[in-house]
């Protein structure tokens, strides 16, 4: 006789479809979205959002997009209410909403943003940190000094949904990535309740060894796999052939 | 005569002591990487560390080689040199704020006298964020400053006290413009090294604390 009902959140992960693959993301949620910029972005599960109507979304991502593309399309559908994130730089889908004062933006240190998310991930809801110290970042928050040094409290920051990108997955969603498309994603993944990956390539199990596993697959709940991406450039830099 | 923007950028590089870890700003400090020695370490001179989660930054590749998911933290397309690694962005940060990173030679808007850096915020301009700023100036373990001295318009840029949002203080340890080499000692900056050329009567005009 079997004594459970439901299948526990880990027994078949693929979806079929972008679209499945969001299932459950609704407006109001707080949705982070990994990549530095649009270097390692989810592209497919990005338009997914917009194609799904919702909206209000608190988006959580270090840049919120980039000339007009990755989450760039998110503002300009007009479904962010807030954005957390580190750096707007030129973004000028950003800079316009913001002034208008139709998008909430909140500015962190990047190595805090991060460090928030690691520590929902780990079951700590708030943490101590140097960062800021003595700077706006520290207005309205609880300053602690250690061996004769202050710090400041920053809290724990969780999601309902994050959606990344990886290079490489197996059907468990273990993952590896590729060089510096890592960023945000793996951490996002553990601060989510709601683990959504795209995947340039699904593999068996087993076909990744364990030894070469970046994220281990208890932190992700869902797979799609995308075989094509834009995969843009912000700044095409080189040097010349025989040059220095 | 004034330091040229790669002698600046030179000044700085000579800076970099051989078998360390370095994090490069963005914009002119990235220039810094091409007057490395070649260096007889295991890894070369000195290893760079990009914040977005890369130590062992090489030089920018030839054309055709570069790939859009490999860049640096001012998202331009460069390479991985041998020894190096890639890592998410919470170990990134975990390097630098845990005192693992030796340098970091970064831009700056204002430097004032106590070694304040503001290097992410002008008053009343628009908020371009903080990125890694915050993170590098309070955890590397030597900050260095390279940037003109003063404003297009002749305002101080090494101050008495900053004006500018914060973005670390008491951080800076040395400060390379295009007149010289200064360093912060609390009162003032002493002056280490003059560009040829360069009067002490015109630096001590064009900066905003007291010169020892």
């Amino acid at each position: 006789m079997s004594v459970t009902a439901n299948p526990g959140r880990h027994h078949h992960k693929v979806r079929d479809s972008v679209a499945a693959a969001l299932d459950g993301l609704d407006s109001g949620m707080t949705v982070m979205v990994g990549g530095f910029g649009l270097c390692g972005n989810a592209e497919a599960l990005i338009a997914g959002v917009v194609a799904r109507g919702v909206r209000d979304l608190t988006l959580v991502s270090n840049n919120a997009g980039a000339i007009g593309k990755g989450l760039a399309t998110w503002l300009r559908a007009g479904i962010v209410r807030k954005v957390v994130c580190s750096y707007l730089g030129t973004n000028e889908d950003l800079h316009s909403r913001m002034a208008a004062g139709t998008i909430e933006v909140e500015v962190n240190p990047q190595g805090t943003l991060v460090e928030r998310m690691r520590a929902a991930g780990a079951g700590i809801p708030a943490f101590y940190t140097p960062t800021g110290v003595g700077t706006v970042v520290e207005d309205g928050k609880e300053v602690k000094e250690f061996d004769g040094r202050r710090y400041l409290l920053e809290r724990a920051l969780h999601a309902d949904f994050a959606l990344i990108r990886a290079h490489q997955v197996d059907r468990f969603g273990n993952l590896r990535f590729y060089r510096t498309a890592r960023n945000f994603s793996p951490v996002m993944a553990t601060a989510a309740r709601t683990a959504v990956v795209e995947a340039d390539q699904l593999v068996e199990v087993g076909a990744i060894d364990p030894d070469d596993v970046h994220l281990p697959g208890i932190y992700v709940h869902r797979i799609v796999e995308v075989r094509d991406h834009e995969d843009p450039i912000e700044f095409r830099t080189v040097r010349q052939r025989g040059g220095a | 005569m004034t330091f040229s923007k790669e002698d600046m950028a030179r000044r700085a590089a000579a800076e970099i002591v051989e078998g360390s870890i370095v994090n490069l700003g963005i914009g002119l400090p990235t220039l810094c990487a091409d007057y490395l020695p070649a260096g007889d370490g295991d890894v070369g001179h000195a290893f760079l560390h990009s914040e977005n989660g890369l130590l062992g930054m090489g030089p920018f590749p030839y054309e055709g080689d570069e790939h859009p998911q490999l860049i640096n933290a001012g998202k331009q397309t460069v390479t991985v040199l041998p020894g190096g690694s890639t890592f998410d962005s919470a170990v990134s940060f975990a390097m630098i704020r845990g005192g693992h990173v030796d340098l970091a030679i970064l831009g700056a808007m204002q430097v004032s006298a106590a070694g304040d850096l503001a290097n992410w915020a002008v008053p009343g301009g628009r908020i371009m964020g903080i990125g890694g700023a915050m993170d590098l100036a309070t955890g590397c373990r030597r900050v260095i400053a390279l940037m003109q001295h003063a404003t297009k318009d002749g305002e101080h840029k090494l101050v008495a006290t900053c004006t500018y949002p914060l973005t670390a203080t008491r951080v800076v340890s040395r400060v390379i413009t295009e007149l010289g080499v200064f360093d912060p000692a609390g009162d003032g900056f002493r002056v280490i090294e003059l560009a040829p050329g360069v009067e002490r009567a015109q630096v001590a005009s064009l900066t905003g604390a007291p010169l020892w």
